[in-house]
C-alpha cells in the first residue's frame, strides 16, 4: 500500500491552493485515491501557508509528518526552508527562485539566514524562475503552474492528462498560456542540465 | 473468545472513489456537507461566517432550491434556523465552534422543544487554533444540551452523515449536530454525488406545550428530551456508522472524527472502534468491545471527551502521553506509543524570521494602528483581520477576547479607575463584528453614561473570513443588495454623543479625530470608513521610493507595510512595485518627501 506525499508550501497568496487541486485532480483522473489538506483563514494574509495532497491505492491521513514527504515544492526560499525537514532525505525539492523577506525582516528586526540557497542545494533543490517562466508564456500569474510543471517530473502522469486537467480548471482564455507554463515548468530539468 | 461485532473483513468505506454511475467531484468538507444538505433535500441554510466552516453556507446558496443567508450572529441564526424548522422545512445551521457560545441560549432550550422539520448544525472546530480564539471542543456541548452529534471522519462521511442526519433530526424531533474539524472541513477528496430527494414542508401544528418553554411546559418537555436520548442511545448501539474494524486482541482504539484515518496509518494492526456517532455513545458496544481485546487505548484530539465517557462506563482505558492541546498526527501517535520509526530524525529549522499573517499592503486598518500606537493608546481590540494590528510594528492592541469584546472591556476598564491607566482607553471594532456583537456593548455604554472612543473600522466587507458581505454593506450572502444598516444613523438614534466619519487613508485626519475624540468627555464613536484593500483589482501606479531623497530614517518602515523593504546594505528603504496597492501611507509618514505617486516622479 503505497502512498506518494507532495507538499506545496509558500506565501499566503501565492496560489498554492489551485496548484495544489490541479494535483489532486490529475491525481484522480489517472485512478488514484487522493486527499488534500489545507489551511484558510487567517493564516492568509500574507502568512506562511502550506498544502498537502496525498495519493495511493487508499489514503488515510490528509495531512503529512515531518520527514514523510516525497516532493515538496517550495513557491518561496525562505518557505523551502521553513518545510524543508517534512521532506524525506531522498526526496524531491523544487524551489521558486523567489525570496518575500518576512516583515520582521524588512523592518530590520531580524535578518535572514546568510547560507539560505545552500542549504536547499545540498538537499537536491532544483530552482526554477517560475515567475519569468510564466511571463515568458504569456501569463504571468502561472507562476503555480510552471512550478506544477517542474513537479510533474517526478510524477507517474502523462502530460496528456495534467494539459487536460489544467484546461479544465483555469479560465479559458488563458488554457493556452497556462499549458505553456506548465511545459516551460516540465522542461527545467532539460534547460538546467540535470 | 473473540466477540465480532462487525463483520471482521472491514470493507466499509472502501475506495468510494472509484464508484460508478453517478459524478464524482473533488469536494472540501464544508463543499460537502452543503452537497448533502442539498441532496437531503434542505430549503433552508443560515449561520454567520467563522474559519473553518464558511464556504459551507457559500456553496449552499449556489444550489437553487436553497435559500442561504448570513445572519448577523449565530444566537440570531439558529433562531432563524429554528423558526424555518417550525415552519417544516428541513434547514441546515453553520457554525465555527466559537460560534456555538453565542448560540448556546436557544440551544438548550431547543433541546427540549425539538424540532418540526429537520434541523441540522454544523460545527467545526478548530484544534491548533489556525485561525481561533481558542480551541473548544464542541463534542461537550452536544452532551451538556442534549443534542444528538455525528462525527464524520473525511469529506465523504461529512456528506453522508448529513444527509443522515436530517433523517434522524425528523425520526427524533431533534435537532442534530454533525461536528467537523478542520482537517475535515477543509480537507478535499472525491465524492460520488446523488440527486436531491425532494422532500415536502411537514405540516405545522400549533402546540403552545412543545412550543412555549414557561416552567409547567419545559418540564413535560425535559421529560420528552429525556425519553428521546434514551431512544437514542438505543439506536447509537446498533447505528452503521459506530463501526468495529477488528484486527486482532492486542490492541483495541476507541476513536472518532479524523484521528480515526490517523490511527489507521499509524497502527494497522490495531483493531478500532470507529464512533461515527459521539452523543449519545453506545455503551454496550463500547464494553463489548473493550472485553474484546487486551488493551483499550482512547486516542481523541482536543478534550478528554471520549476518555471520560468510557471511564464513566466502568472500562478501564490507556490515553496517549501527550499533553491535550493542538492537532494530532499518525507520527505524533506513533512516538507517543513508543512505536515511531527513529530512522527518520528531522528537525525544523530554527534560524527562520516567523512569517506571520499580516495587514495587506494597502489596508485602510493600518492608518489608524499607527495613529492609535503613536498616540500610545490603550486599545482594547476585537475579532477580524484588523486583530492583526497587535502584531510588530503596529503593536497597538491590548486585547482581543471574542466577538464584541472590544466596547464593554473599555467602558470595564474605565470603570476600575486604576491610576496605573494614563494613556486614552479606545475600543477598535470592525463593521461586521459590531453588527454581531458590538450594538449591545455601545447601548451598556451609553446606558451606563460611560465616555471613552469607539472606532468601527467599516471596511465594507467581512474580510478575514474571505469576503462575506454584512448588514453594515448591505450585501446579501448571494451576493445581491439589500438595504445597508446606516451606522451613523444607528449611532445618533442611539444618542451616541459625538459621532463623526473619516476616511482612514488620511493619515492626518485620522490622527485629528482620535486627538480630539480622546480628549473629549462624552462618548464618541469614531466611523472609519474605506473599502478593504482586497476588494478593488485596479489601483494607481505603485508609489516609488526616490533613493537620493530616502535618509534611511525607516519611518515608513514602522507602518508595517509589506510592500515595503529595507536594505541593510544601502541603508534605504524600496517599494516592491507589484505589491504596492497605492495607499499613499507610507509617502504621507515621509519626513523626507522621499516617497510620491509614480505620476508624480519624473
Amino acid at each position: 500500500m503505497s502512498v506518494t506525499t507532495i507538499m506545496l508550501c509558500g506565501v499566503g497568496g501565492q496560489g498554492t491552493i489551485l496548484a495544489a487541486d490541479l494535483l489532486a485532480k490529475v491525481a484522480a483522473s489517472c485512478g488514484y485515491h487522493v486527499k488534500l489538506s489545507e489551511v484558510h483563514g487567517m493564516a492568509q494574509r500574507g502568512g506562511s501557508v502550506s498544502t498537502v495532497v496525498r495519493f495511493g491505492d487508499e489514503v488515510q491521513a490528509p495531512i503529512t509528518d515531518a520527514g514523510k514527504v516525497d516532493a515538496l515544492v517550495a513557491f518561496e526560499v525562505t518557505e523551502a526552508a521553513r518545510y524543508l525537514h517534512f521532506l524525506k532525505p531522498d526526496g524531491a525539492l523544487y524551489v521558486n527562485n523567489t525570496i518575500i523577506e518576512p516583515l520582521a525582516v524588512s523592518t530590520g528586526e531580524c535578518g535572514m539566514p546568510a547560507n539560505l540557497v545552500d542549504r536547499l542545494a545540498q538537499r537536491g533543490a532544483v530552482f526554477v524562475d517560475a515567475q519569468e517562466l510564466a511571463t515568458a508564456a504569456g501569463s504571468s500569474r502561472s507562476a503555480n503552474v510552471v512550478l506544477i510543471g517542474a513537479l510533474s517530473n517526478v510524477l507517474p502522469f502523462t502530460c496528456g492528462s495534467w494539459e487536460e486537467v489544467i484546461a479544465n480548471r483555469v479560465p479559458p482564455k488563458t488554457i493556452s498560456a497556462n499549458i505553456d507554463a506548465f511545459h516551460a515548468g516540465r522542461d527545467i530539468l532539460i534547460r538546467s542540465g540535470q | 473468545m473473540i466477540v465480532y461485532l462487525d463483520t471482521p473483513n472491514f470493507s466499509y468505506n472502501l475506495k468510494p472513489w472509484l464508484g460508478v454511475g453517478m459524478p464524482s467531484k473533488l469536494l472540501s468538507g464544508n463543499e460537502a456537507v452543503a452537497q448533502g444538505a442539498w441532496e437531503a433535500g434542505a430549503r433552508i441554510g443560515v449561520g454567520y461566517p467563522g474559519t473553518p466552516s464558511t464556504e459551507t453556507l457559500e456553496n449552499l446558496v449556489k444550489y437553487p432550491e436553497v435559500q442561504a443567508q448570513w445572519a448577523p450572529n449565530e444566537k440570531v441564526a439558529l433562531e432563524v434556523a429554528l423558526g424555518a424548522s417550525y415552519g417544516g422545512a428541513r434547514t441546515l445551521f453553520t457554525s465555527k465552534h466559537v460560534g456555538i457560545n453565542v448560540a448556546a441560549d436557544p440551544l438548550f432550550t431547543m433541546a427540549y422543544t425539538g424540532v418540526n422539520g429537520g434541523l441540522v448544525m454544523l460545527v467545526a472546530d478548530d484544534p491548533g487554533m489556525h485561525s481561533s480564539q481558542n480551541e473548544q471542543d464542541s463534542r461537550n456541548y452536544a452532551a451538556f444540551a442534549h443534542i444528538p452529534m455525528l462525527e464524520p471522519s473525511n469529506p465523504t462521511e461529512a456528506l453522508a452523515f448529513t444527509k443522515l442526519a436530517f433523517e434522524l433530526s425528523e425520526t427524533y424531533k431533534s435537532a442534530v449536530f454533525v461536528r467537523t474539524t478542520v482537517r475535515v472541513a477543509h480537507a478535499k477528496e472525491m465524492i460520488e454525488l446523488a440527486d436531491r430527494n425532494s422532500t415536502e414542508l411537514l405540516p405545522v401544528n400549533r402546540n403552545p406545550k412543545q412550543w412555549v418553554m414557561m416552567p409547567a411546559m419545559a418540564r413535560s418537555q425535559r421529560v420528552v428530551l429525556d425519553e428521546k436520548i434514551a431512544q437514542l442511545r438505543q439506536y447509537a448501539e446498533t447505528f452503521e456508522h459506530n463501526i468495529v474494524h477488528f484486527a486482532g486482541t492486542s490492541i483495541g482504539v476507541i476513536t472518532s472524527g479524523v484521528s480515526y484515518h490517523y490511527v489507521r496509518e499509524a497502527l494497522p494492526d490495531a483493531s478500532i472502534l470507529k464512533l461515527g456517532m459521539v452523543y449519545p455513545l453506545p455503551a454496550d458496544k463500547i464494553k463489548q468491545f473493550a472485553q474484546s481485546v487486551d488493551r483499550v487505548i482512547v486516542i481523541e484530539e482536543a478534550d478528554d471527551y471520549l476518555e471520560r465517557s468510557v471511564r464513566a462506563l466502568g472500562v478501564d482505558c490507556e490515553t496517549l502521553p501527550v499533553p491535550r492541546r493542538g492537532e494530532l498526527s499518525p507520527e505524533l501517535i506513533k512516538s507517543a506509543l513508543g512505536v515511531a520509526d527513529e530512522s527518520i530524525i528531522s528537525d525544523p529549522a530554527c534560524d527562520l524570521p516567523l512569517r506571520p499573517p499580516l495587514l495587506c499592503a494597502g489596508c485602510p486598518h493600518r492608518p489608524v494602528f499607527y495613529a492609535l500606537n503613536k498616540m500610545k493608546a490603550l486599545v482594547t481590540g476585537d475579532i477580524g483581520c484588523y486583530t492583526l494590528g497587535a502584531i510588530a510594528p503596529l503593536s497597538a492592541i491590548d486585547t482581543c477576547i471574542d466577538m464584541g469584546a472590544s466596547i464593554p472591556m473599555a467602558h470595564g476598564i474605565a470603570l476600575a479607575q486604576n491610576p496605573d491607566i494614563t494613556r486614552p482607553i479606545i475600543a477598535v471594532i470592525g463593521d461586521s463584528t459590531f453588527a454581531h456583537s458590538g450594538i449591545t456593548g455601545l447601548v451598556n455604554t451609553i446606558y451606563n453614561q460611560g465616555g471613552g472612543v469607539v472606532c468601527i473600522l467599516d471596511n465594507r466587507i467581512t474580510a478575514m473570513t474571505g469576503h462575506q458581505g454584512n448588514p453594515v454593506n448591505g450585501v446579501t450572502l448571494g451576493g445581491q443588495a439589500t438595504t445597508e444598516l446606516d451606522l451613523v444613523a444607528l449611532c445618533n438614534a442611539l444618542l451616541v454623543p459625538r459621532v463623526r466619519v473619516v476616511d482612514p487613508n488620511k493619515l492626518d485626519d485620522v490622527i485629528a479625530a482620535l486627538d480630539e475624540e480622546s480628549s473629549a468627555e462624552e462618548l464618541s464613536v469614531i466611523i472609519f470608513r474605506a473599502p478593504c484593500a482586497l476588494l478593488s483589482k485596479q489601483f494607481p501606479p505603485a508609489y516609488v521610493i526616490s533613493e537620493s531623497a530616502c535618509r534611511g530614517c525607516k519611518k515608513c518602515i514602522q507602518i508595517g507595510c509589506p510592500a515595503i523593504v529595507w536594505d541593510d546594505t544601502t541603508k534605504k528603504a524600496s517599494i516592491i512595485p507589484d505589491a504596492c496597492r497605492s495607499c499613499g501611507l507610507c509617502a504621507q509618514v515621509c519626513t523626507f518627501e522621499a516617497i510620491s505617486g509614480s505620476s508624480e516622479v519624473e
